[in-house]
């Protein structure tokens, strides 16, 4: 595969430009997007040294944060938003490595109702689904997910969200589901976890944060929208 | 060999609501009472403290306050022929942990059951008929009355500042209050908290429909309230972070603040944090409990409490493990119908109705409790004649709270990512709530509690087993509902009505409530019920059980007011009545 011969961290910056170019024209917005400037996060991803994550898996997950949250007249993308540094810390501590997490055997098939059943902590959990995805990629496209086009890379979620890619061992749909919790959780929490750089995605919606002591606005602002500047818990640290 | 401590009057397990008023009830008597906690120690002015309390991700993502499942959680299977496993993280429910128990991460929904529903067999056969009830519903009269309990309402909901509004005071019906509530013999201590704009939209259109709106009852103070323990509770900040987050402001009831405070001042109290109790020590010879015995968590050590007589204040998963491990009263058993302990295991059926208007809702101003409810959908309020199903519950807008990991609806066929989707997130965040549906569970044959053959805790001791799912009477509930719903909807001018979630099998990974109820129920019968009508072991007479686990079935309110009632209510039946001659209050 000649891919392979281009540095994963160079290929890694040029494929998030072309997937937020690509995500205007999806989205129907590229006129105001290009008449406007996207709105900056803080800090920027890029050359990030991570906790945990191989240069691979970091690849891998940026590629699919910035497809779940391109770069648009709302929000930078996912991973200058920070989703990349948000998943390598989860995965790096304590949820990552099991905690708050029933380990004991035996370890049965269940029903979807039963939720997740495997041994695997969270961290092995990502380990193990990023190389079934990438496995599955190189079958149907020929390379690795953070190397498909935009529309690929659109069209790989799709098949494992409604079940239809298989992979060999891994089940596909509950590893999508857990992949795209984790982007909204990065994207939406307090940017104290290292997502929601610059509280974007707060001023995007309008959640106006701490302290949140509304006791003097609940009646003056019944039906009228409240506009403040968010405040995040590092502002009052 | 067990470390042995000094003798008690009481030793009870756990302390939530429940722990705290019978203790405080009991040392008010005289007695020497040992609680004993599993979780930590919680101070409310250290734990929960701005900023670190807003903290979406820690509280309700990772569930931060709740039982660590590594410690202790349940097996589920839906039918008693298939294998249970493990809920490995918490999803439809979590339980609760640490001093205070629940008490200190619910929403304060304060409610009283309807009258009817204490004599749910009785009321159902003499309005519908003797075959009105199917075989497989097991419902069951508790042994006791509205009327017996409401003094103890009353007590509880002074002790907590409940806000809200009467519909029913001594007789008299008023409107603006929930008229179908059993008389009260007063006013709430608070007046209702300023209702939002999703409840002011609610309550005109089920007013237009003919509906009797009304403030919900909430334990989140409309203003500061000195309660009758003398302490103080703080003015509710319309947070929006309640249900599984402590409380800065002091304003959300907990025993924390409401109890706890006075009875560590008491020295015939002694709370055991870190105490993890194992079994009950059971003398079945004499058919007395001689006490408990815990891992005290310090330690690593095994510790056994003897006591006069054991109260437990747990969650039903482990009041009902404890006295199946014990070996006190005849399991259930679902096959044959015969024996007691675990049945009637019952939780909440909910429905909800996302609405999308033009109004500016601002979601993250918001309490506890929903801000407004009707009751005319709840229990035996409405004639079920021809409806092919039993039971209700209240309907209500729930705003509260705006935090966006998990509160941010889109209209349905919106992308579930990319731009179209942020577009739509940003256009309907502040223009969007559900309207929900908090409906009764009925008793059924197959759903039920035992202890799991698998699967064990931290200690060694078996997880609980729950056998549950939801049945035709809940499906058609649901839909029944679901249409009321959609009329209101459309009475509220919602420009977009969402997908109405419905249910097929019960999901432990869905979220719904963690209302179980039921596997040690209370009764007038000793071969139909674990507990008589004061909570009191019918097997053994100085076991008593206090919680959910004793309702024969569970109503379409949330259950808090009615578990501290109860508690009122046996703790005076043992210190009017069982302290001075201790053996069974009803004969068997």
């Amino acid at each position: 595969m000649s891919d392979d011969a281009i540095p994963r961290r160079g290929f890694l910056k040029g494929a998030g430009a072309a997937g937020a170019a690509a995500a205007t024209v999806l989205s129907g917005h590229s006129d105001a997007a290009q008449a406007q400037t996207p709105p900056t996060a803080a800090e920027t991803a890029t050359n990030e040294a991570h906790l945990t994550l191989t240069v691979t898996e970091a690849a891998f997950l940026s590629a699919a944060y910035d497809t779940f949250i391109p770069a648009d007249r709302l929000s930078p993308s996912g991973t200058d938003c920070g989703l990349v540094t948000y998943i390598d810390r989860q995965l790096a501590g304590a949820w990552g490595n099991g905690a708050r997490f029933y380990r004991n055997g035996p370890f049965l098939p269940g029903k979807p109702e039963h939720g997740y059943q495997l041994p695997l902590t969270p961290r092995e959990y990502f380990a193990a689904g990023i190389k079934a995805v990438n496995a599955w990629t190189r079958k149907v496209y020929g390379k690795d997910f953070d190397r498909l086009a935009p529309a690929e890379r659109d069209a790989a979620l799709k098949a494992m969200e409604t079940g239809k890619a298989e992979f060999a061992d891994f089940n596909a749909k509950p590893f999508f589901e857990a992949l795209y919790q984790t982007a909204m959780e990065g994207f939406f929490a307090d940017p104290i976890y290292g997502g929601n750089r610059n509280k974007v995605s707060w001023r995007m919606v309008g959640y106006p944060g701490l302290p949140a002591s509304y006791s003097a606005k609940a009646e003056a602002y019944r039906g009228k929208k409240l506009n403040i500047e968010p405040k995040s818990i590092a502002d009052f640290s | 060999m067990a470390k042995t401590m000094k003798s008690v009057d009481a030793v009870l397990v756990g302390v939530g609501w429940s722990g705290s008023i019978m203790a405080r009830e009991l040392t008010k008597a005289g007695l020497s009472v040992v609680a004993l906690e599993r979780g930590a120690q919680r101070t409310p002015g250290e734990d929960f403290t701005l900023p670190s309390v807003r903290d979406e991700l820690k509280y309700r993502v990772r569930l931060e306050l709740m039982l660590d499942t590594a410690t202790e959680t349940v097996t589920m299977r839906h039918e008693p022929s298939e294998t249970a496993l493990p809920m490995r993280r918490w999803g439809a429910f979590p339980l609760g942990d640490g001093l205070g128990g629940a008490g200190t991460h619910w929403n304060g929904v304060t409610w009283r059951f309807t009258p009817s529903e204490f004599v749910l067999r009785t009321h159902l056969t003499d309005r519908y008929g003797k075959n009105a009830i199917p075989d497989d519903m097991m419902i069951q009269d508790w042994g006791i009355t509205y009327e017996d309990l409401e003094p103890h309402y009353d007590r509880f909901e002074k002790l907590c500042g409940t806000s809200g509004r009467a519909g029913n005071l001594r007789g008299t019906r008023i409107e603006g209050g929930n008229v179908f509530e059993g008389a009260r013999s007063d006013e709430y201590p608070n007046k209702p908290l300023v209702m939002s704009q999703a409840g002011l939209i609610f309550t005109k259109a089920t007013r237009e429909l003919g509906y009797h709106p009304f403030p919900t009852p909430a334990s989140n103070s409309s203003a500061p309230y000195v309660n009758t323990e003398g302490l103080t509770i703080g003015l509710c900040e319309y947070c929006g972070h309640c249900e599984l987050f402590g409380c800065e402001a002091n304003a959300k009831a907990s025993p924390n603040i409401c109890v706890l405070p006075v009875l560590m001042q008491d020295p015939r109290f002694e709370l055991r944090t870190h105490a993890y109790v194992s079994r009950l020590i059971y003398d079945k010879a004499a058919k007395k409990v001689r006490g408990v015995a815990y891992i005290d968590r310090h330690t690593g050590e095994e510790v056994e409490q003897p006591a006069e007589m054991v109260v437990l204040c747990a969650y039903p998963f482990n009041n009902v493990g404890l006295i199946l491990a014990a070996g006190i009263g005849e399991p259930y058993d679902p096959l044959t119908s015969k024996g007691v302990v675990g049945k009637n295991y019952c939780f909440q059926v909910n429905a909800n109705l996302p609405i999308f208007v033009e109004e500016e809702i601002n979601p993250f101003i918001g309490t506890g409790a929903t801000p407004a409810a009707i009751d005319d959908f709840q229990g035996d309020n409405f004639d079920h004649s021809g409806l092919g199903f039993l039971g209700g519950g209240f309907l209500a807008p729930t705003v509260s709270g705006g935090r966006p990991i998990q509160v941010r609806a889109v209209p349905l066929g919106t992308p579930r990512w990319g731009s179209a989707w942020k577009e739509a997130t940003a256009r309907w965040y502040n223009h969007t709530f559900p309207l929900y549906f908090h409906g009764s569970s009925y008793a059924h044959r197959t759903n039920y509690l035992d202890l799991d053959p698998n699967y064990k805790d931290a200690i060694g001791r078996p997880l609980a087993r729950m056998t549950y799912n939801f049945k035709p009477n809940d499906h058609k509930m649901s839909a029944y509902v679901m249409g009321k719903m959609m009329e209101i909807a459309r009475a509220a001018n919602a420009k977009i009505i969402g997908n109405p979630l419905t249910r097929n099998n019960f999901d432990a990974t869905v979220g719904g409530s963690s209302h179980h109820t039921g596997g040690a129920i209370m009764g007038t019968d000793p071969r139909a019920s674990v507990l008589n009508r004061y909570l009191q072991s019918w097997d053994v007479s100085n076991l008593f059980v206090m919680g959910g686990a004793a309702f024969p079935q569970n109503a379409g309110h949330n259950p808090t007011g009615t578990i501290a009632a109860l508690t009122y209510w046996s703790a005076q039946a043992i210190t009017s009545q069982y302290i001075k001659s201790p053996g069974p209050l009803v004969p068997a």
